[in-house]
């Protein structure tokens, strides 16, 4: 009835291009912005921002750097946690090299610095293709995070070999340290969150996306219509890097605060990244969202219902939460292998013919 | 039904529960994952001690204890979502149980103004009260443990190590890393051989190490190991026939699951201590009458007496003892988080205390000031008897080597001040 095509006339190719054309899916994404940006900082508190917001927030621009990766190019990526570390350890480097520069700047460099090591380890991809090339950025994973662990001058030689984000602030107001009011942080990493999804969305339905989509679908078919297959997927894998980077200097940063590369950046982030990816839907930013989401809410969310709520003993509690979310998994890849993003996109053609679907 | 689901949802997504005037203690233990088989016994015994004190005594000076268990999984994410779920309502001490977890919180528990124990972990230099206003780590430490091990080693050589080759098999992590600095400090004062052997999270996969163990044959092994590790560790040198009396491992590597799984030729393996093993004290008598018979112990309730158990029962003894020092102090049952800080630096245990409590000699005698938040650093040595089923302690109470330590916890700490900006306190 509201969410409907007709009436609202294009009159420009931008308007017919735009990345919401119908009426109402553009005002919701304006009320979306809008308590994103102007309700919510005012209302969260350290239990909202630590347990449920910063890590969605970060999550989400990591799932959409994968998804660009995975989703729109093909390639497939087991080193999602090593470019984290990169990106994180990036960002202490920096941050404790140049302390008089925002906190932000550096943020943007240490994904960079990322696309650049992703570029890198990219490089593989040229020669080889699915599964191999999962070996090859597995290979990339357990390397970085060995590199890391071994070389002193990353973490600054300290006792523990764990990295600590100083105090660093963004106008007078700190982002990072102990002090952090939960605004800030929350306010801060949706900022990003917000930017990378518009550049990915712009670069994703533009020419780059579309040369990364035709190597994805056929790399050779690719290649005869004129599409330089080295460029098409380095830059896939710089790009990628980049977002996935921004989001491990802001894991570290803003909201764990203090790093130890093997727990933190080990194997398990590159699978957690991964499913996202596949859960939300390989090859759609809102799938990115809706995959970081499932995965980062479902748990704390069952956690509060079955011991909070319910009261029960906290070791069964997280053995049901594994098998529930495993299972969740399970049955999402059955019922709907092209995930969330795909049931949002059904529940869209759903709602243009409702409520006379004849 | 479904209204009643939705109000449980909702209630328990806003997470924190009622405010109660109740002295709040969260137990962030893991009962599951690698290293579950650690974590159960320590929160057993941390939770039994205060369903004791509020059976048998009904709380602390008349208050009652309302214990929050938070499972954490060792992972430092989830610790960061049980303390800031269980961080409202005056929640007067966290325990981490891991050093990972423990450096997150140091900086939120300062901030949020929030004692931290960290009992034999987490970070060394925290010990100097001066800069860590928030932070204990009484009765010892990591650095004490290292100097312990090295002590022992000096003992059975007639104090002449400096032919000797010591190899150490640690957990990559912050945990496992903390004692290098003062075994390579001690290396230069004994004059031994060092070797790092890091072992990867969750350490299932050790095979490279003690080949390499076999091959250099190292004539002291010392192990920072934790969960599975140490049972991995343990059955690796069982299999290329180390002498087990040569290994020694730290406090946190030295419990009855670690070294059953190797069977009997684990026998004679070391372990160091910083309180007393065994179940032969009074307060188990009263465990039994007020806990375990009517039926509220924690977890299978098959852990009592074990070396975790008794450690976990530690801990929360030292905090029972310290809110009742609070409440001493400020003259109020129902005390702040503040006011156990207060009684956390003003503690004192003695060897009357002790056997008041029904528990004799169990720990070393230590006295908290404002200057020194990690007591004295006494340990002892303990070893395997595969036959009895138990550790048994083979040494006295001795002390670490201070001379060492003490200016390694000036340093550390006071670059931990200087690059946060902290000023200085007790002056």
């Amino acid at each position: 009835m509201f969410y409907r095509e007709a009436g609202d006339f294009k009159t420009s190719y931008t308007d017919d291009s735009q990345t919401f054309p119908i009426k109402f899916d553009r005002y919701r994404y304006y009320a979306v912005l809008l308590v994103a940006f102007a309700v919510v900082p005012f209302v969260i508190n350290d239990y909202w921002v630590n347990a449920v917001f910063l890590p969605f927030l970060i999550y989400s621009i990591a799932a959409i750097g994968l998804n660009i990766l995975v989703g729109y190019c093909g390639q497939v990526s087991l080193g999602t946690g090593g470019f984290m570390a990169v990106g994180a350890y990036a960002c202490y480097k920096l941050m404790v090299a140049f302390p008089e520069v925002s906190i932000f700047f550096h943020i943007i460099l240490s994904g960079g610095i990322t696309a650049g090591v992703c570029l890198l380890f990219g490089l593989p991809s040229l020669r080889i293709k699915g599964f191999y090339l999962a070996v090859a950025t597995l290979a990339a994973q357990f390397f970085l995070v060995w590199l890391f662990n071994r070389v002193g001058w990353f973490y600054n030689y300290s006792a523990s070999g764990q990295i600590n984000a100083p105090e660093r602030t963004v106008f007078g107001v700190p982002i990072t340290g102990a002090e952090t009011a939960p605004w800030a942080a929350y306010l801060f990493c949706l900022v990003f969150v917000v930017a990378s999804a518009i550049i990915a969305r712009n670069l994703t339905r533009g020419m780059a996306g579309r040369k990364w989509m035709a190597i994805r679908d056929m790399d050779i078919a690719a290649e005869i219509i004129g599409v330089n297959p080295l460029k098409a997927k380095l830059s896939a894998f710089a790009v990628s890097g980049f977002f996935v980077g921004i989001s491990g200097a802001l894991f570290f940063a803003v909201y764990l605060g203090a790093v130890e590369v093997g727990e933190a950046f080990g194997i398990n982030k590159s699978f957690l990244v991964l499913f996202m990816v596949i859960i939300g839907g390989l090859g759609s930013i809102f799938g990115s969202f809706a995959g970081a989401a499932f995965l980062v809410l479902l748990p704390v969310l069952l956690k509060n219902v079955l011991v909070g709520g319910l009261g029960w003993p906290t070791d069964l509690a997280a053995h049901l939460e594994f098998m529930i979310v495993g299972g969740m998994i399970i049955l999402f890849l059955v019922l709907e292998p092209h995930g969330l993003a795909q049931l949002w996109r059904v529940a869209k053609e759903k709602l243009r013919l409702w409520p006379f679907p004849h | 039904m479904k209204t009643k689901l939705m109000t449980a949802l909702v209630a328990a997504v806003m997470a924190a529960g009622p405010a109660m005037a109740d002295l709040k203690i969260v137990d962030t233990s893991y009962r599951t994952g690698p290293y579950g088989a650690n974590g159960i016994p320590f929160s057993d015994g941390y939770q039994d001690y205060f369903t004791l004190l509020n059976e048998r005594d009904g709380g602390i000076g008349g208050e009652m204890i309302n214990l929050v268990e938070c499972e954490t999984g060792y992972n430092t994410e989830k610790g960061v979502e049980c303390y800031e779920a269980t961080k409202g309502d005056g929640s007067l001490i966290y325990q981490p149980l891991s050093t990972g977890i423990t450096y997150q919180l140091i900086p939120k528990v300062s901030a949020d103004k929030i004692p931290l124990h960290t009992m034999g972990y987490g970070r060394t230099s925290a010990k100097n009260g001066e800069v860590f206003e928030w932070v204990f780590n009484y009765p010892a430490n990591y650095w004490d443990g290292a100097s312990h091990a090295i002590t022992h080693i000096l003992e059975q050589n007639d104090g002449d190590i400096s032919d000797k080759s010591i190899a150490l098999v640690y957990h990559n992590s912050a945990y496992g890393k903390e004692p290098i600095r003062t075994l390579e400090g001690l290396a230069e004062k004994h004059g031994y051989d060092l070797t790092l052997l890091p072992v990867d999270h969750p350490g299932q996969e050790q095979k490279s190490q003690w080949l390499q163990i076999r091959r250099e044959s190292p004539d002291y092994v010392i192990m920072w190991g934790w969960g599975v590790m140490n049972q991995v560790a343990i059955q690796e040198a069982v299999n290329i026939r180390f002498p087990m009396e040569n290994f020694i491992g730290i406090w946190w590597s030295g419990s009855e699951n670690d070294v059953k799984a190797a069977g009997d030729r684990a026998d004679g393996y070391k372990a160091l201590t910083f309180h007393n093993i065994g179940s032969n004290y009074p307060i188990y008598d009263d465990i039994q009458t007020h806990v375990v018979d009517t039926g509220k112990a924690a977890g299978a309730g098959d852990q009592i007496g074990s070396v975790l158990y008794n450690r976990g029962m530690y801990a929360a003894m030292l905090a029972a003892e310290a809110i009742k020092t609070a409440q001493e102090i400020h003259g109020t049952a129902a005390i702040t988080p503040e006011m156990m800080r207060d009684g956390m630096e003003n503690l004192e245990m003695t060897e009357e205390k002790m056997a008041a409590l029904g528990l004799p000699g169990f720990g070393p005698e230590f006295k908290v000031t404002c200057e020194n938040h990690g007591g004295n650093g006494f340990g002892a040595v303990s070893q395997w008897d595969a036959q009895a089923g138990e550790f048994k302690l083979i040494t006295e109470y001795f002390q670490s080597d201070q001379d060492i330590l003490q200016p390694l916890i000036e340093e550390d700490s006071m670059a931990y001040a200087k690059e946060n900006d902290i000023e200085l306190r007790c002056q």
